[in-house]
């Protein structure tokens, strides 16, 4: 089994983290990953991204044109990724201040309003974390259990106890996520 | 497995590669690094501070003023037989090349490590493999070469770093570790190398006898410079030099290849444009295409005579960089025209696809 995942939004959102954390948990299963993210300047302000490859076999290149499954945070990574998609692929955006919606058809698109929830829930902070498990109802390409436990591996000790705050925002993300096609 | 063996073992971490170069560098013996931030290296520095080895190891880690300053720096520490090194990106490392053509020639070894980024000039930060000609064709002045090895993974930045530091006092050289900012940036898995611990004062006289230490009752003096007037003499240091550099070409080269036993197009690339490479070699033999991809590791010694070895039973060859074209001239030198070379490159800190290299590879050589 091999996945190529894109996910993009703006700086701030936990886009990178959020791959670290997938990252994390492809390596707890004992899976090849790599993770490459744009470091550029759109690091600093636009939007940023991260291309994340979990693998049963050594992966090539770390640098792909196509993608099993994007998650867009912004109008401008909507753009750029959602023809990207591979034909069957997945497209989990989250719709806060769009104006042009996904309009491919030969791809699964889901919707996740995490970040109205999270707004209006005091959860900015584990926002990626309920985008992520909207993603693992969807796609569930590594088990909740290695999700944790790559989890622990990739926050300071000092942040331990924020863990189970985590846990939750993965499971409200499952019951958010919905499919749109 | 023992149960020694056991407690040895490693565990498997997920890391950048510029971090994996920092670890590295303390876990082999490293008495220290001298270097000036930059992306996209600058985790480099900032993860030897957050390790703290003056601590454990006593490794010394120094942000310096410049680029030309931490350079400088190597060479004094490697002229005390030290184990030193530096890191930059393509500009700071256009700044070092007086440094590092003054360490060949007062000979001694050090390890450089350059995280490539889009030029000329400032240029992008974005990752670039256009410093190949400065690398290995000599950027500083006078005759002279260094072993340049050219990771294509976070483990083999953690490898690299140790190997290079073995090959520069082997050969009494600095050695080149030419990276771009994709492997600098990316994390994979890696597994890092053994702790050695860093030599003491009396290994430092055993292993280096021509450091300059102090002089001891009975010896010479040690002198290190690359000063030498006399023209007959300064012929005799660059005879030295030439034969150890044709003995590097004997020993030191290195390479990998995949899929080549029966391909009938052989794709050349180094670094990431290796690894999109390999993924256009899967690609293409998805579609039918006998395709093959030869990864020279060092660039200098160049892999030629693998090359020439395909000659006789390929089709043609494609080189693929992040350059408007620096190593296909090698690759050319190496195959003597028997068969076709093409190249494909992208500029200016642009990464080009799998897709990409594919579509060159049926423009260019299959048609």
């Amino acid at each position: 089994m091999t996945e190529e995942i894109i996910i993009s939004g703006f700086g701030g959102q936990g886009v990178l983290s959020m791959g670290k954390i997938l990252a994390y948990s492809g390596l707890m299963q004992g899976q090849e990953v790599s993770w490459m993210p744009s470091y550029g300047p759109e690091q600093r302000g636009g939007t940023a991204n991260v291309t994340v490859i979990l693998s049963d076999e050594r992966i090539s290149s770390p640098v792909l044109n196509h993608y099993d499954t994007a998650i867009v945070l912004n109008q401008p990574s909507l753009e750029k990724f959602e023809s990207k998609v591979k034909p069957g692929g997945t497209l989990i955006y989250d719709g806060n201040g769009f104006h042009k919606f996904p309009t491919r058809k030969d791809i699964n698109i889901y919707r996740i309003d995490a970040i109205e929830y999270a707004y209006a829930n005091n959860a900015v902070k584990t926002m990626n974390m309920i985008i992520l498990g909207g993603l693992l109802k969807v796609r569930p390409i590594v088990e909740i259990e290695n999700v944790l436990k790559g989890l622990k591996k990739s926050l300071p000790e000092r942040h331990h106890h924020l863990l189970g705050k985590n846990e939750e925002a993965i499971r409200i993300g499952m019951d958010l996520i919905k499919k749109e096609n | 497995m023992s149960n020694s063996q056991k407690q040895h073992k490693e565990e498997v971490r997920l890391m950048k590669g510029n971090e994996a170069i920092a670890h590295a560098a303390i876990r082999c013996g490293c008495d220290g690094y001298f270097g000036y931030p930059i992306t996209p290296q600058s985790e480099i520095l900032e993860t030897l501070v957050e390790l703290e080895p003056w601590k454990t190891t006593g490794m010394v880690v120094l942000q310096a003023e410049s680029e030309t300053a931490s350079i400088n720096m190597v060479y004094g520490a490697a002229g005390c037989g030290k184990k030193a090194m530096t890191s930059s990106s393509s500009p700071g490392v256009s700044l070092m090349q007086e440094g590092i053509s003054y360490m060949v020639g007062a000979e001694l070894p050090g390890v450089i490590v350059n995280v490539m980024r889009g030029g000329p000039g400032l240029g992008t930060i974005q990752p670039s493999q256009a410093d190949y000609f400065q690398t290995v064709k000599g950027g500083g002045h006078g005759d002279y070469k260094m072993i340049t090895l050219a990771p294509a993974s976070v483990q083999e930045m953690a490898d690299f770093t140790v190997l290079a530091f073995d090959l520069a006092f082997k050969y009494r050289n600095p050695t080149m570790v030419l990276a771009d900012g994709i492997i600098g940036q990316m994390m994979e898995k890696v597994v890092l190398p053994p702790f050695q611990p860093r030599w003491t004062e009396e290994e430092i006289r055993k292993n280096t006898p021509w450091a300059t230490l102090g002089k001891q009752k009975n010896s010479k003096p040690n002198v290190i410079t690359s000063l030498e007037l006399r023209s007959e003499e300064m012929e005799k240091i660059n005879l030295r030099l030439q034969s150890r550099y044709r003995e590097m070409e004997k020993n030191e080269v290195r390479y990998e290849e995949i899929m080549c036993e029966d391909a009938e197009y052989i794709i050349v690339a180094f670094g990431t444009t290796a690894r999109v490479s390999q993924k256009a070699v899967e690609l293409a033999r998805a579609e039918g295409i006998k395709a093959g991809l030869l990864r020279p590791i060092t660039l200098f010694p160049y892999p030629s005579e693998i090359l020439m070895s395909y000659t006789s039973r390929i089709k043609g060859i494609l080189t693929v960089e992040m350059s408007a074209g620096q190593m296909v001239e090698d690759v050319k030198l190496s195959v003597c025209g028997k068969v076709p070379v093409e190249f494909y490159g992208r500029m200016g800190g642009i990464v080009p696809s799998p897709n990409e290299v594919l579509d060159a590879l049926k423009e260019k050589l299959i048609k």
